[in-house]
């Protein structure tokens, strides 16, 4: 007992020391092995060392109740409503750098500069192989042709409620509601799981079509998330769905300067430095998405779904619909 | 003064908590009225009374088993239906959807036997479904009924079965007029703890596509940045686990369980031949269902990872952090329950006793609630210092108790308190307060009597109960996740990082370490119960 006192007070020293040392620490909601090359290569280059937490829920929180001692530099996370969270919390700071606003597309970041997109990924139908269809708009997923026949992950996950408050800019709340119950009606099964249990699902018989993120296929059909998912990967087609009077529904992958960041310029550095060509090129190819900064191609597996037509709606605006977008889901019960 | 201490400790992130939800928020019950609220309150309803139903009877019938009979292959099922509890419910359901799913082994299998070639032509129900949620988490949750309850049928009933025998009871009437009935106080503790458990799940239920009220706090946190309104529903949640918990102890209110005499194990009925070898089946079902058949699909999926990329060098230092915190948490949480149940037993009066309560509500709510009660209440602590160190003697000392880990081992106790504290409470129950008055008579003070008879006499209880409180803590993800420092992995976190970027095959040798972890303390404690 003792003993395990003394090391546990030998570790917080150790804890504590390491942690005053840090260069740039970054806490993200998004998992940091993916860019662990990165941060790598960054640190050979400029000697600065970058230490990383994952979180899931509740970043917002922590990084609040920290404070003014919060070691936090760089806040990562997936999803735009998640940015806008953090901004809205008061943990982010406002950055006024060239090189981003010149990497990053107006409508993927913040129009005052608290948040970056950082790559992006499209919402997309996965297609059983031998299934007659090649172009879709997200309004037809609840025509009754569908019936029994759709697959997608819980109504209220971030990525469908964004395509959700999405439809609610594009056909208004009243058109949302219904075609909300429609796309219900057509379920082949309860809304769980993830997005690859919907190609998983139309392997597996279940169901013909589902809503799902388009890197998953790369992760899929690379079998980088392990050789089972191959066969998958391989039992669907991609259809880019776009909305009727627009174009594809996409997300991003960001990262905001935390409010209190002790070590700010460095910070702002690596943000720079993940929108390098070099950086994007490694950035998005690791999880298959699509890089932020013009002329860098995307991974073969994701380039060979043709071409992106990225809907014209800012992030910023779909956000301001998200409440709206998850009250519908629970008014259609949309998941029970 | 103790007892004061560690109430105060293990409500204050509950009263911060309360706090949030008390700043108010708008339209969140009249919209949770209009849609969910009922469906949500009903899904939650038949979780919980099917998880109690089937496990609490699985944990009953197979303590009875062991304990009462003897058949070939006993001593080896004693220990064996506690592994189930290394298996987290988020990996059992991941485990069976990927075995049972249409493009899994055994609908192959039987499509073949059946001559169907493909999944469009022929397949089983899903699932993902409320029941099969409820069969996949009483699999894994009836070790819990089955600890508390195994070491009742031990240590009490032998001399009164045999009081019973001698007033003419038949002996198969023995398990349901003087064992169970005995065992209640037991049998509460364990499947209370299993639901508990059922109640704050997340992982399962996401997989499986249950939407109980945990869901929707969730869902009012995270999807519409509600964090006011989420703590609402999760008291709301609490005050539906303490009406349970106090209607059952309403219920044998009048029930004394303590007994005087030595205690020593029941003699068994010996069945050898076929009757033997049944039993030994009819035991040993469980225990394939809860963990050979997971634990197996670990095993198969882990090798090839191996075999594909080799073992990480990262697992090392996660061992070490995993056993290391959960093994300080079991500590901390050990000693905090006997001080609040002992507590309990000194004292009269109402307060004492709703104090106690209070403060072994952590259980029941989900692991990222508790996590931003205790980030409540820490953090501000942690920046008191900081600041302090700063306009004193302009330095920065960091944040003390997050960046060290010990915030996430108070919130390891805060959580699990109520295992400790329940175990200690049952064993207590069953020392008589004779014993009590003996020991002070004979000039021991309350801690000395404590120490002299008490822990002696509840030390099966207790190590039950450290048992459970360190593998759910190896096991716990949410509140690991938000309360860890700056580059600190154990198992749990590891194998959810590995989810989160779909590399589920290595995910499988880091669920597999945790299941490992789990099963060294479960053979321990087997051996610790048997010799009490």
């Amino acid at each position: 007992m003792r003993q395990m006192l003394l090391g546990l007070t030998a570790l917080t020293t150790l804890a504590a020391a390491g942690q005053a040392a840090a260069d740039v620490n970054i806490y993200t909601t998004r998992e940091p092995g993916l860019i662990q090359p990165l941060i790598d290569s960054f640190s050979k280059s400029t000697g600065v060392a970058v230490n990383t937490v994952f979180l899931k829920d509740g970043l917002a929180e922590r990084v609040a109740t920290e404070g003014e001692s919060s070691p936090a530099d760089i806040l990562m996370a997936v999803d735009a409503g998640n940015l806008v969270d953090l901004v809205d919390k008061g943990v982010t700071q406002p950055i006024d750098s060239t090189v981003l606003k010149d990497a990053v597309p107006a409508q993927l970041r913040d129009e005052n500069g608290h948040w970056f997109g950082l790559s992006y990924r499209a919402r997309v139908v996965y297609a059983a192989k031998d299934l007659d269809i090649n172009a879709l708009h997200y309004e037809d997923l609840a025509d009754p042709k569908w019936k029994g026949k759709v697959c997608i992950r819980s109504g209220q996950h971030p990525y469908n409620t964004a395509l959700i408050a999405s439809h609610i800019v594009h056909n208004g709340a009243e058109a949302t509601e219904n075609w909300l119950s429609g796309l219900k009606a057509n379920l082949a099964r309860k809304a769980a799981g993830g997005d690859r249990d919907g190609a998983r699902d139309i392997l597996g018989g279940i169901c013909d079509v589902a809503v799902a993120n388009s890197y998953y296929v790369g992760l899929m059909r690379s079998g980088a998330g392990g050789e089972e998912q191959v066969p998958w990967g391989e039992a669907i087609k991609v259809i880019l769905p776009t909305f009727r009077d627009g174009g594809t529904q996409v997300n991003i992958s960001g990262a905001a300067i935390a409010k209190h960041a002790p070590n700010k310029d460095e910070a702002v550095k690596f943000l720079e430095y993940l929108v390098s060509d070099e950086a994007q090129e490694i950035y998005a190819k690791a999880n298959f998405e699509y890089p932020v900064k013009a002329g860098i191609a995307a991974d073969p597996i994701i380039a060979s779904f043709g071409e992106l037509v990225v809907d014209k709606t800012p992030l910023s605006e779909i956000v301001k619909h998200r409440k709206t977008a998850s009250e519908l889901v629970d008014k259609v019960g949309f998941d029970s | 003064m103790a007892a004061g201490l560690t109430s105060m400790l293990a409500l204050l992130p509950v009263l911060s908590l309360g706090a949030e939800a008390a700043r108010g928020s708008t339209g969140l019950w009249s919209h949770l009225a209009g849609t969910v609220l009922l469906s949500a309150l009903a899904d939650t309803l038949v979780l919980l009374t099917g998880v109690g139903l089937i496990a609490g009877c699985l944990g009953v019938a197979l303590a009875w088993l062991v304990t009462a009979h003897d058949f070939p292959g006993r001593r080896l099922l004693e220990w064996a239906l506690l592994l189930p509890l290394a298996v987290p419910t988020y990996i059992v359901a991941y485990a069976y959807l990927d075995i049972l799913h249409p493009i899994g082994a055994l609908q192959g299998a039987i499509r073949w036997f059946l001559g169907y070639s493909s999944p469009r032509d022929f397949r089983l129900p899903d699932i993902r479904s409320l029941i099969g949620c409820i069969f996949l988490l009483s699999l894994v949750l009836y070790p819990y009924v089955y600890l508390t309850t195994r070491a009742m049928f031990l240590t009490q009933s032998a001399n009164l079965c045999d009081a019973a025998r001698t007033l003419g009871v038949p002996r198969r009437h023995l398990f349901r007029r003087v064992a169970l009935p005995l065992a209640r106080p037991a049998i509460a503790v364990g499947v209370s703890l299993a639901l508990m458990e059922a109640l704050n799940d997340i992982g399962a239920s996401e997989f499986l596509g249950v939407r109980t009220l945990t869901v929707s706090i969730y869902t009012t946190w995270i999807t519409r940045n509600d964090l006011a309104g989420a703590t609402q529903i999760a008291l709301l949640l609490l005050l539906i686990v303490v009406a349970l918990v106090s209607f059952e102890r309403w219920a044998r209110r009048r029930q004394g369980y303590a007994t005087a005499a030595r205690s020593r194990p029941m003699e068994p009925l010996r069945s050898r031949g076929l009757r033997g070898t049944g039993l030994f089946l009819l035991g040993a079902v469980p225990v394939c269902l809860g963990f050979v058949v997971p634990a197996g699909y670990l095993v198969l999926e882990a090798f090839k990872r191996w075999q594909f990329a080799g073992l990480s060098p990262r697992l090392v230092s996660e061992a070490l952090n995993t056993v290391l915190y959960a093994g300080g948490a079991t500590v901390l949480t050990l000693v905090a329950g006997v001080v609040a149940a002992f507590a309990l037993r000194l004292s009269a009066g109402r307060l004492p006793a709703l104090l106690y309560r209070l403060s072994t509500i952590g259980y029941a709510m989900p692991g990222t609630v508790v996590a931003i009660g205790v980030l409540l209440v820490v953090a501000p602590l942690d920046r008191f210092i900081d600041g302090t160190s700063r306009q004193w003697f302009g330095v920065s000392t960091g944040l003390w108790f997050i960046g060290s880990g010990a915030a996430l081992i108070y919130a390891y106790a805060v959580r699990f308190l109520a295992i400790t504290a329940g175990s200690a409470d049952a064993g207590l129950a069953r020392v008589p307060r004779s014993l009590d008055d003996a020991a002070r008579t004979l000039g021991y003070t309350a801690g000395g009597a404590l120490r002299a008879v008490h822990l002696p006499l509840t030390r099966a209880s207790l190590s039950a109960g450290a048992l459970l409180v360190f593998v759910d803590c190896v096991k716990e993800l949410p509140a690991t996740l938000l309360l860890r420092p700056l580059n600190f992995e154990t198992f749990a976190t590891h194998l959810y990082g590995e989810a989160a970027r779909g590399t589920y095959e290595e995910a499988s040798i880091a669920a597999l370490a945790i299941v490992a972890v789990g099963i060294l303390p479960v053979i321990v404690l087997s051996r610790v119960g048997r010799n009490a």
